[in-house]
């Protein structure tokens, strides 16, 4: 029980993919069963929280439908999993923490762009903010620590680590994380029709570009003209 | 339309929220506190969760632009209509150049104004209420400032005498729902959560409230991995101190919650001001439903005698 208009199916208590991969199946499940009287579906790491009407569905009769979803087969939720390639500009002006932290760290520049890019990322939840994808799978040679005063502000689309996480802030923002870079992607556009590119569940890759790919990039998607580069079932 | 000439501390759009997209990270937003909003909208011949303006500790002053009908609700904040004193959940007609004028609240921490036809703002994610903190929804993303037009809708006609008489209830006693993650304290952690004063701390804003009081005593820390937050929700900060999530909360975080104040006492808990004291009290989820039927039959109930009117 969350509260007398919310419950939470809890799958596990730590943070893993098998775990959070039935989070987000129960997820899927639930939002094309079209029950009535669900209102919102939250998935975090290791649950789901399901909000409703007491009015238009009893507590009795929507445990019963998600207890139903659960002994049967669950659908698999990355045969539905996006991959989104999600460019990156790393360094310089659009990522001004990038040596730095290369250093603290004590490998090149190039080489933290590599092992931060040659992974592909599972989006565990979305949080904090619109579109704020919590990942998992970044290599842990290059974790680093917050900084130690936070900026005040943080731009769309930057690109940072912040101990063992890693992730896109997708509008601006205040923040403590590292950034190594920035991405020309919209992850957040409240003129589209998905306003958050993204989903829970999906796998996301960052693909290093030049400057001259990321300007030419942030035009396409300016004019409407980008297309957003993304693998329907792609797993690890 | 309606000009604010002078505007409030805070004073937003809200409507009974964004609901819909907390998966993509998207707070709810909407009104504090529901029931003050619904009973306004019915009065006025609104959808019950159509947009009003939500006013915090203190209103402001606004000139109509052309004949309106609002109505006022929650915090009393002494409002008149060129001077003459105005009730509250009564329906007013304003004409071109009338004059509403408040104060601070001398009951009640936020008020609302509604408009028979609501207000004409864009709908972004399924709803009107205004997100501050990222900048959409609502008039501009932000909040009111004086000089600002607000866009109300076509008025329904037939509501000119609707009005409603607020029973008066004990509201110190906020109800809660013990949730699943109370083994996390100990009992005599829960215990004092149930027996003790808290007091309306200053540090209250949209996302939560926090109260001043006994700390809640842990097992083991407040830390849990991350997860969602329901409207209400007690978490226990790292001090002990109980702070009760609101509508612009974050939709996942990461301490530990005792449990919720339950969806019909969220409108009494929220019109409390900081330095008034609460205690809470244990329901179970079996009379929170009641509580909470009981509160849609008396909304329907109110519509009905609202519609016959006309």
């Amino acid at each position: 029980m969350t509260s007398d208009t919310a419950l939470s199916v809890v799958f596990g208590d730590k943070i893993s993919d098998e775990i959070n991969d039935r989070v987000n199946s129960l997820a899927d499940s639930l939002k094309k069963s079209g029950i009535k009287g669900i209102t919102e579906l939250c998935p975090s790491y290791c649950s789901l929280t399901i909000s409703y009407e007491p009015d238009i569905i009893s507590v009795n009769r929507l445990k019963r439908k998600i207890n139903g979803i659960l002994r049967k087969e669950m659908s698999v939720r990355s045969e539905d999993s996006v991959l989104w390639e999600i460019p990156v500009c790393y360094g310089g002006k659009y990522g001004e923490d990038l040596d730095d932290t290369a250093k603290l760290l004590g490998i090149t520049p190039q080489e933290l762009i590599k092992r931060h890019s040659q992974t592909v990322y599972k989006i565990y939840m979305l949080g904090f903010l619109p579109g704020f994808a919590y990942l998992g799978g970044m290599d842990s040679s290059i974790a680093a620590p917050r900084l130690s005063s936070p900026r005040k502000r943080i731009p769309a689309g930057s690109v940072g680590i912040g101990g063992q996480q890693t992730g896109i802030y997708p509008m601006s923002s205040p923040g403590g994380w590292r950034l190594i870079g920035t991405t020309p992607v919209d992850v957040y556009n409240l003129k589209r029709e998905e306003p958050i590119l993204y989903s829970a569940g999906d796998y996301l890759r960052f693909i290093p570009v030049s400057e001259e790919e990321f300007e030419s990039i942030k035009l396409q998607i300016e004019s409407g003209t980008y297309t957003y580069k993304s693998d329907e079932a792609v797993r690890k | 339309m309606i000009e604010i000439l002078r505007a409030g501390p805070l004073m937003t759009i809200q409507d009974g929220g964004r609901k819909g997209f907390a998966d993509k990270g998207v707070s709810q937003s909407g009104v504090l506190d529901n029931r003050s909003m619904n009973i306004v909208n019915i009065l006025l011949g609104n959808r019950k969760d159509e947009a009003v303006i939500e006013m915090t500790m203190a209103g402001g002053d606004f000139e109509f632009q052309n004949e309106t009908f609002f109505a006022l609700g929650g915090a009393d904040m002494g409002a008149q209509l060129n001077g003459a004193e105005c009730r509250l959940y009564t329906v007013y007609r304003a004409d071109k150049g009338d004059k509403l004028t408040m104060g601070y609240a001398q009951k009640g921490c936020h008020g609302y104004i509604g408009f028979s036809g609501g207000i004409d703002v864009p709908v972004v994610m399924g709803s009107k209420s205004t997100n501050i903190r990222c900048g959409f929804g609502g008039f501009e993303g932000r909040k009111l400032a004086a000089g600002d037009v607000v866009s109300t809708g076509a008025p329904v006609s037939g509501i000119t005498d609707n009005s409603y008489s607020p029973e008066t209830e004990n509201t110190d006693e906020i109800r809660v729902l013990l949730c699943a993650q109370n083994y996390m304290f100990t009992q005599k952690g829960i215990d004092d959560f149930l027996s003790c004063e808290y007091a309306v701390s200053a540090n209250y804003d949209r996302m939560g409230c926090r109260l001043e009081g006994t700390a809640v005593e842990a097992v083991n820390g407040m830390d849990i991995i991350s997860d969602a937050i329901a409207f209400g929700a007690i978490q226990i900060s790292s001090d002990g101190m109980p702070i009760v999530m609101l509508a612009d909360r974050q939709t996942i975080g990461g301490y530990a919650k005792i449990g919720a104040v339950i969806s019909t006492d969220i409108p009494a808990f929220v019109q409390h001001k900081p330095g008034e004291k609460i205690h809470f009290r244990a329901v179970t989820l079996k009379e929170a439903h009641k509580l909470y039927r009981k509160e849609q039959k008396f909304l329907r109930k109110l519509s009905e005698k609202c519609q016959k009117g006309r």
